[in-house]
């Protein structure tokens, strides 16, 4: 385990935290009625009568919302939950029309689960999930309009989402992170939610509290809302965990509250204490029956599911030879393992992998490309790298005919072949060069004889220069070692 | 199980109901009669039973992920008290 621990003149103290991750689900129409998803458009455009919260209005599930939710429950290693049930939860607020959420409390979708989280120190931890459920977005409301107004547009109200709800088993900030970037990677593989934190698709609570190094009590905790990034999140960890421990250190007590996180700052504000603001009198929605599962609903969900990320790293070390270290950066993201998938078919997949991770990722970054807008394919890409195992050319040649490659598009081939830049690999030609830079440079001769061996570098210039960069390195080496002796 | 006076002034906050200072106690009773009604169901045996959350014998009944609803802002905007550039437009409650 990466070690966090918050060390003052007065002790030791531990960080005690838990998530709860709102995922909005993937889906065309809303988790309770007919009006569109879609995001970015004109205000209460995509709004039904039932997500207005009109009398009489009933909702009726959409399909896709559970199918959706049970994908992720098994892309989290849980427990789908055969028989769950939708509850009320009562709350008095601009962004809910109907004065309540329909949710699920007592019995959600899913059950216990886990995910594992690789860390910078080499070792993984275990996250384990206390359960998922599925519930309405709210409406979002807009305060900086109208000095005195605050406006509500209902088109995210009724969207479907996914609240995960993590065991309080984060002990540092880096797991923290580690999970959201985790998670974020399974939902996408999965198409169930598209993981934008910035555009507030995927949201994160935080629970925080701390104790003294080595107890194994839970103190009172503050709670802070609506992070959005896996970077604040981190922040307002380290920044809250911090805070208490100066507070106990001085004599204070921490009131259960809620904050919110202010990334100008990088510091947490309190917001309000948990009293009765939480009492939201749950119970079961008397407008929805109980949502009772079959075993084939979820057998043909499971059986099409796709290969998840540590899957997918697993394969990568275990068949194509990579490091753990690679495999994982590669499966971060599913289109970036794809490409390598392509790139490295039929050919050695370290060096395929070395070069994505190297110089194509570098020049996607200088380029400010998304990898889709890629000037190279994926199979031009590993057609390049067959050049290099083939001998056509070599590795520092092969540099620049991909630096022509990222302005042009171009085939290797076709590059190689404009630009005369085949390598010579026949022997004779090589040492015929070989023989001319040692017959016009007899002090280095003798000085090498003579001990200096580092010499060996300069010849091997010498050769390459002479032939324009196309002689085979190997092959350059190999020969001026025999003549040298 | 009965009520008191706080309990009534929490619910009537939570409900976001105003009862005048003078009701309170009135209200009590009318609670404490309704409770007691109610708990002729503690004579009714119900260990191990599971809690009924509806009476409905149907299971859930799903629609297909289709839009086939939106689009109709003038009638969702038309009884809100006051709206501006298509949002509704309520009191400040920023927090």
């Amino acid at each position: 385990m990466a070690d966090f621990i918050i060390e003052t003149p007065k002790g030791k103290w531990e960080l005690v935290c838990g998530l709860e991750i709102h995922c909005q689900i993937v889906s065309k129409s809303k988790i309770f009625s007919g009006a569109s998803t879609e995001f970015g458009d004109d205000a209460n455009v995509n709004v039904s009568f039932i997500d207005a919260g009109m009398p009489g209005m009933l909702p009726v599930l959409n399909k896709e919302c559970v199918r959706q939710a049970v994908k992720t429950g098994l892309g989290l290693n849980a427990v789908i939950n055969k028989y769950s049930v939708f509850s009320r939860k009562n709350y008095f607020y601009a962004d809910s029309p109907q004065g309540y959420q329909i949710t699920q409390f007592e019995y959600p979708i899913v059950g216990e689960g886990k995910i594992t989280v690789d860390l910078s120190d080499g070792t993984s931890k275990d996250i384990r999930i206390e359960r998922m459920h599925i519930e309405q977005d709210a409406a979002k409301s807009i305060h900086d309009i109208n000095p005195k107004k605050s406006y509500v547009d209902f088109n995210r109200c009724g969207v479907g989402l996914m609240e995960i709800v993590t065991k309080p088993d984060f002990r540092s900030p880096e797991e923290v992170g580690a999970f959201l970037k985790k998670l974020r990677s399974i939902v996408r593989y999965l198409g169930t939610c598209d993981g934008n934190m910035d555009e507030g698709s995927m949201r994160c609570d935080a629970s925080i509290s701390v104790r003294p190094l080595g107890s194994n009590e839970l103190r009172e905790r503050a709670e802070v809302k609506n992070v959005n990034s896996v970077k604040f999140a981190m922040q307002a960890v380290e920044y809250e965990a911090k805070r208490q421990v100066e507070l106990y250190e001085n004599g204070e007590t921490l009131k259960q509250q809620t904050c919110r996180f202010n990334p100008a700052t990088g510091e947490t504000k309190f917001l309000r204490f948990k009293e009765f603001s939480d009492d939201y009198r749950y119970f079961p929605e008397p407008d929805l029956p109980p949502l009772v599962l079959d075993d084939a609903f979820i057998e043909e969900i499971r059986n099409n599911l796709v290969e998840l990320p540590d899957a997918k790293k697993a394969r990568f070390v275990k068949e194509l030879g990579l490091t753990p270290y690679d495999a994982s950066v590669l499966c971060e993201n599913k289109e970036t393992a794809d490409f390598f998938e392509e790139a490295a078919k039929g050919r050695d997949a370290k060096k395929v992998a070395n070069w994505i991770m190297g110089d194509f990722f570098a020049m996607l970054n200088a380029k400010k490309l998304p990898l889709e807008k890629s000037p190279i394919s994926a199979e031009k890409l590993g057609r390049l790298v067959d050049l290099i195992s083939k001998n056509v050319i070599n590795g520092k040649t092969a540099k620049d005919v991909f630096a022509i490659m990222a302005e042009t598009s171009q085939e290797p081939e076709a590059i190689v072949e404009e630009k005369g830049w085949k390598q010579v690999t026949d022997t004779s030609a090589i040492e015929a060069i070989v023989d001319e830079v040692l017959q016009s440079n007899p002090d280095n001769v003798a000085a090498y004889k003579g001990g200096k061996n580092n010499l060996l570098g300069w010849f091997v210039g010498q050769v390459m220069k002479q032939s324009k960069g196309t002689a085979n390195p190997a092959i350059v080496n190999q020969l001026l070692k025999q003549k040298l002796g | 199980m009965a009520v008191d006076s706080k309990t009534v002034q929490k619910v009537a906050l939570l409900a976001k109901l105003k009862v005048d200072d003078d009701k309170v106690e009135a209200t009590k009773d009318e609670f404490n009669k309704i409770l007691k009604w109610i708990e002729q169901l503690d004579e009714v045996e119900t260990q191990g039973v599971e809690p009924l959350v509806s009476v409905n014998e149907e299971h859930l009944v799903c629609r297909e992920d289709k839009v086939t609803d939106g689009n109709i802002k003038d009638e969702i905007l038309a009884n809100a008290p006051e709206s501006e550039f298509g949002y509704f437009a309520v009191p400040k409650v920023v927090e």
